[in-house]
């Protein structure tokens, strides 16, 4: 047998790597004779690894390149960070009343300003911050899961239950999302932050279901699957071992996506008194808490009152979005370019 | 004779399509002897893979349906098989070779890992490190160099030559006793190619599997098999061994297939194909299904279907030609280089 290819020697082990080609070019390496061999030693020299990289090796390159997903992922790491250790960021309690600072403006105690009872409007945006957080990433965690498994099933199995899997989503997705949670809420009494992430769970699954469904579609066609089906494989190990890890991509980001959605349909619903009812705070709480108090005793508008916690809900929503881009650029293997 | 290892007696698969039924196995019956290697040849569409998929139940149902036949492996008929039984006996006993070996590896999975899949879908209790060993020592086997780090490598970066042999290891990691392989050098070039059957080889001798080679190339078929079938629309026109089916064919459809190869001795200015086109398989012609095409057809050809009948050129050489005694002394054009 005669293998062309060195099977010893320092190529041997990245023959297939992009890297000691692109090297030889970028360093204007060319040597007349044992030209790859001197790209070799230049690249070693250039203290590059030549280990073999694997899929999420370069998915995290691309990702931590991506500028705009890092200044999602520092903006949202500081947002949420606050949200996380709420109790320490806060100098007050969420719920101290302090009557002799009613709807004051802000000042070097209060950042964002006081409202109607007086409590402090940074402490309330944090803790705010906090539920909508907790909101967003429950439901995008369980609708995720919820969404994936329904979604491989029809995908998979296709036939009857494809069917009537997907005419159960698309009946999900006719329902008027304000009507049903007004009756939710009306049936289910004073919503606090996972009353309103269940009933908001039950209609986010139904994008991800059928993202998901549409790739394992095509997926099952694939020749690995046959192979792998034709080496034994089972019809949960060929789903869960060997077709989910194709959809990974997609999944991620739109979960990720479905944060920023979540938070923002919540603060709608509770901007409507329809979702998280106080003393909770939310953000979308805080600004419909700011609808009732529109002027200070003076005559003055209460600006603070509005714009910190909405100021939030963008920050919020756009640094997700920023991440979930992000995701999509890095988890796309068609990609190997680098980009900014 | 030794028992043969699989016996496949009238195996009739059909697909229904929206123009109709489509005939894409019609009443193959043939047997496969322990450690020998049986080459199914023939051109695109005339059954030669669908035959073979059928055994490991892996044609879609529907469109597919399996008519009529049966196909007794040990003493099992694997087309009655139970869904769960079928799997064990995937990858187990029965193992498949695929065409590509670009697609048939799952791109975001190491190599190791898909090939110690093989051996923990039938073996779950076997522990990680022995899977590792015996995946690496596999890849060595079937010439993988450096296969301690290939093995944590993923496919886009090994070349076609070498999924080709990852491949191969996947099959033969539970040491089947049938080996299927499915046009396992179509994909690859004409180097690689000689590699790979080479491998194919070493392989069968440590597993001493018994294979089916489905392949539309005579070369490889003359250089790897013991015995051939002939497949044309459906059916099998002749069967014999490597040898008499080279020296002496006996239908006009072998004869056609090899006179249509160049022959790399003499410098040819035309090469010699069969006329016409290979028939519809929903639509299959009256008689015999070579006969618009054959130059030997007359009258009977257009009403009787020919049986496959042993003719005298070697034991178990067999011809579905109504005419076949009209060929002896009829050379292909390997004749000669055979004999």
């Amino acid at each position: 047998m005669t293998d062309l290819r060195p099977t010893q020697g320092p190529m041997a082990p990245s023959d297939d790597s992009v890297f000691p080609a692109t090297q030889a070019i970028e360093g204007e390496v060319i040597a007349p004779e044992g030209s790859i061999v001197a790209a070799v030693d230049d690249t070693q020299a250039a203290g590059l690894e030549l280990k073999a990289r694997s899929q999420w090796s370069y998915a995290r390159m691309r990702f931590f390149r991506h500028r705009l997903a890092m200044v999602g992922l520092v903006g949202l790491v500081i947002i949420f960070g606050a949200g996380i250790f709420a109790g320490v960021v806060s100098p007050y309690s969420y719920a101290e009343i302090d009557l002799t600072h009613i709807l004051q403006g802000p000042t070097h105690a209060h950042w964002f300003g006081t409202d109607a009872l007086g409590r402090d409007q940074f402490t309330r945006v944090v803790w705010g911050i906090r539920t909508s957080m907790e909101v967003g990433v429950f439901v995008a965690i369980v609708s995720t899961v919820v969404g994936l498994i329904i979604g491989a099933v029809a995908g998979y199995y296709g036939g009857w239950l494809d069917n009537l899997l997907m005419r159960v989503t698309d009946l999900v997705l006719t329902l008027p999302l304000l009507a049903v949670l007004l009756t939710a809420t009306a049936l289910l009494g004073q919503g606090n932050q996972w009353r309103v992430s269940l009933i908001l769970v039950f209609f986010f699954w139904t994008g991800i279901a059928r993202v998901v469904r549409g790739i394992f579609l095509s997926l099952r066609e694939k020749e690995y699957v046959e192979a792998a089906k034709a080496s034994g494989a089972g019809d949960a190990r060929l789903m869960f071992r060997h077709i989910l890890p194709n959809t990974l991509g997609p999944i991620v980001v739109n979960a990720t996506l479905a944060v920023g959605t979540a938070i923002l349909v919540e603060a709608a619903l509770s901007f409507l008194n329809f979702g998280i009812k106080p003393p909770t705070p939310s953000l979308g709480v805080l600004v419909n808490d700011a609808q009732q108090s529109p002027q200070t005793p003076t005559g003055g508008t209460t600006w603070w009152l509005t714009i910190f916690p909405g100021l939030t809900i963008v920050a919020i929503v756009l640094c997700v979005n920023f991440l979930g881009d992000g995701l999509r650029d890095a988890l796309d293997p068609t990609q190997r370019r680098m980009r900014a | 004779m030794p028992e043969p290892l699989l016996a496949i007696d009238n195996l009739v698969v059909e697909f229904k399509t929206e123009d109709g039924i489509v005939h894409a196995v019609d009443g193959v019956s043939y047997e496969l002897y322990p450690g020998e290697t049986l080459g199914i040849v023939g051109e695109s569409g005339s059954g030669k893979s669908v035959s073979t998929l059928a055994l490991l139940g892996l044609i879609p149902q529907p469109p597919g349906r399996i008519v009529s036949g049966t196909a007794m492996f040990k003493g099992r008929d694997l087309l009655r098989l139970k869904k769960k039984e079928l799997r064990r006996v995937r990858g187990n006993e029965v193992a498949m070779i695929f065409q590509d070996p670009m697609t048939s590896l799952n791109p975001v999975l190491s190599v190791g890992f898909q090939l110690g899949e093989a051996i923990k879908t039938h073996f779950p209790d076997e522990k990680d490190d022995a899977v590792k060993k015996r995946v690496v020592d596999l890849l060595r086997l079937v010439g993988v160099p450096n296969a301690e780090t290939r093995f944590n490598q993923y496919p886009h970066e090994f070349s076609g030559g070498m999924r080709q042999r990852a491949m191969i290891a996947m099959a033969i990691t539970n040491s089947p006793s049938l080996l299927i392989a499915d046009e396992p050098t179509t994909a690859l070039d004409v180097t690689i190619q000689a590699q790979v059957l080479e491998v194919m080889k070493r392989v069968q001798q440590e597993t001493e599997a018994a294979t089916i080679l489905i392949t539309h190339d005579l070369g490889i078929v003359a250089e790897m098999c013991d015995r051939v079938l002939v497949m044309y629309a459906g059916h099998i026109v002749e069967t014999g061994t490597v040898e008499t089916i080279f020296r002496a064919p006996r239908h006009p459809y072998t004869i056609g297939l090899m006179n249509s190869l160049p022959k790399l001795t003499e410098d040819e200015e035309w090469l010699e194909p069969i006329t016409g086109a290979p028939p519809s398989l929903i639509d299959l012609p009256p008689g015999c299904p070579f006969h618009p095409r054959c130059f030997l057809a007359r009258e009977k050809c257009r009403q009787e279907n020919p049986p496959l009948a042993p003719v005298d050129v070697g034991a178990g050489h067999a011809s579905a030609c109504h005419f076949s005694e009209e060929l002896i002394g009829r050379k292909s054009k390997f004749s000669e280089a055979v004999a």
